[in-house]
């Protein structure tokens, strides 16, 4: 199989690969490849401290060299494109969007109970409507645990 | 070589009587598992210990410090690949060393099931004996913990014990624990210990600092009573005993309730004389209903204890669904169905 292995960190140069990866493809119906080598900064998840297997000079390292959007914010700045407060105001009001969707989201009420037993299949069957059945009873008989 | 004893399963093994083993520590069930898996590497030269993660610590902190006493050659990471580790157990078991797996979580334990089903599980029997993997411990983390959702609260006891070959322990604290993990360490069939891991840090007991054993293959009374058996394993336990409080105090209904600590093989036979005294009996675990573990035991307590039978015998359990995220409290089989279960087979019985 085709493949290529690109910074992919570098915003351009990964356009450049996959461009090539999908005339590559096209042209040949063959599968390619594209292996874009990166670093994780953050935490595995919220349930992760980093700090315990790794220096964080290694994870500031990383950030300060090879960060894409740094490098990217970079890039525009040596242009003329933007200048520092312009990435300020943009940050700031993407944050506000963010926020915004997650209050908003925060305010959404939670789905049915019913729908506890939906998805399963595509028809509900019969043992899941009593299963249905037995939980609403049970809710209804202890009311104040619930 | 049949000439020496499983002494894992010996069952004329008393439980510990922990009140006379001191000196005792305060710990947590990690901390338990930690200590036993410590003393297990400390006393078997060959035992090694490996998984995703184990290295640091472990992401539930089950092998912390473990690299560092007993060396990154007997203590080390895998790559991703639960297949990979389940084979690897049986690889190194073949050769006589004590594997001790992990499995993140038991969620994950599905791309291993055709190494533990099919190899795992049957290289004594196609061999005949000649060869066999009983040295392994696969350790795996499983049950609800409040937020798992579908892939990280998967309790797959049904799957593994549906498997010949296979001995399925799940301890309920950090005292049986140690003594269910020092036992598993010598029997000579492969062990699935699983771990309910929500208590990790909340299941904290005054553990003895020597190491004893509890025999596997054998569950325990941890409650006496003469109107209602009650069983179930691992975290369910905290659930029933609130649920046998509660039936004492609201309706004078006295349950036994029962541990079977080991789900393969079973103690049935504990389990019968109790419902043989009762004559009801309530089984109760957070996997779904279908096809369960509890469907395995109310079918053997109906074939063996039918005539002392006073009310049909309940199961309490998760819904036949996937393990849903924002709707796990009700989904779960709490101490008021359980409450509602006994209540109502005492009725039933009156």
């Amino acid at each position: 199989m085709a493949s290529i292995r690109v910074d992919g960190n570098d915003v351009f140069a990964v356009h450049a690969a996959t461009r090539e990866a999908r005339a590559y493809a096209v042209s040949n119906s063959a599968p390619v490849l594209i292996e874009a080598m990166t670093y994780r900064q953050g935490h595995h998840s919220t349930s992760d401290d980093s700090t315990r297997y790794r220096d964080s000079d290694e994870v500031d390292s990383f950030s300060n060299q090879s960060d894409p959007l740094k490098r990217l914010n970079k890039f525009f700045e040596e242009h003329g494109w933007m200048d520092s407060d312009d990435v300020a105001a943009m940050e700031n009001q993407e944050r506000k969007e963010v926020l915004k969707s997650m209050e908003s989201a925060e305010k959404r009420s939670k789905p049915k109970l019913s729908t506890l037993f939906e998805d399963v299949y595509y028809d509900k069957p019969d043992h899941l409507i009593n299963q249905e059945k037995e939980l609403m009873e049970h809710i209804k008989k202890y009311s104040e645990q619930y | 070589n049949q000439s020496t004893v499983n002494t894992a399963y010996d069952r004329t093994l008393p439980d510990p009587d922990y009140s006379s083993l001191k000196p005792q520590t305060s710990l947590n069930l990690f901390s338990s598992i930690n200590a036993s898996l410590s003393h297990i590497l400390e006393t078997n030269p060959s035992s090694v210990l490996f998984g995703e993660d184990v290295a640091f610590g472990g992401v539930f902190r089950c092998s912390q410090n473990l690299r560092e006493q007993h060396g990154s050659h007997r203590v080390f990471n895998t790559p991703l690949s639960e297949n990979g580790i389940a084979g690897m157990a049986i690889g190194y078991a073949s050769m006589g060393g004590l594997a001790i797996a992990e499995i993140q979580f038991a969620d994950y334990i599905f791309p291993a099931i055709d190494q533990i089903v099919n190899e795992m599980a049957k290289m004594r029997y196609r061999s005949g004996s000649q060869w066999d993997c009983g040295s392994i411990i696969l350790r795996t983390p499983c049950g609800a913990v409040g937020h798992g959702g579908h892939y990280h609260s998967q309790s797959p006891e049904a799957y593994l014990t549906h498997t010949p070959g296979l001995c399925v322990v799940m301890p309920r604290g950090p005292r049986c624990a140690k003594g269910l993990l020092l036992s598993a360490a010598e029997c000579k069939d492969p062990v699935i210990f699983l771990e309910p891991k929500i208590l990790y840090r909340s299941a904290v007991e005054d553990v003895p600092d020597e190491p004893y054993k509890i025999p596997l293959g054998k569950a325990e009374i941890i409650r006496s009573g003469t109107d209602v058996t009650v069983v179930g394993w691992g975290s369910q336990l905290r659930v029933l005993e609130k649920a046998c409080n509660l039936a004492s105090e609201k309706f004078g209904i006295e349950c036994e309730l029962i541990d079977l600590r080991t789900l393969l093989p079973w103690d049935a036979e504990t389990v019968i004389q109790s419902v043989e005294k009762t004559g009801k009996l309530v089984v109760s675990h957070e996997a779904p209903i279908t096809c369960g573990f509890g469907a395995e035991v109310v079918s053997t307590i109906q074939e063996k204890c039918f005539l002392s039978l006073e009310a049909p015998l309940k199961r309490v359990c998760g819904y036949d669904t996937p393990f849903p995220l924002v709707f796990e409290k009700y989904y779960v089989p709490d101490e008021w169905k359980n409450l509602d279960a006994i209540k109502e087979v005492v009725e039933f019985a009156q």
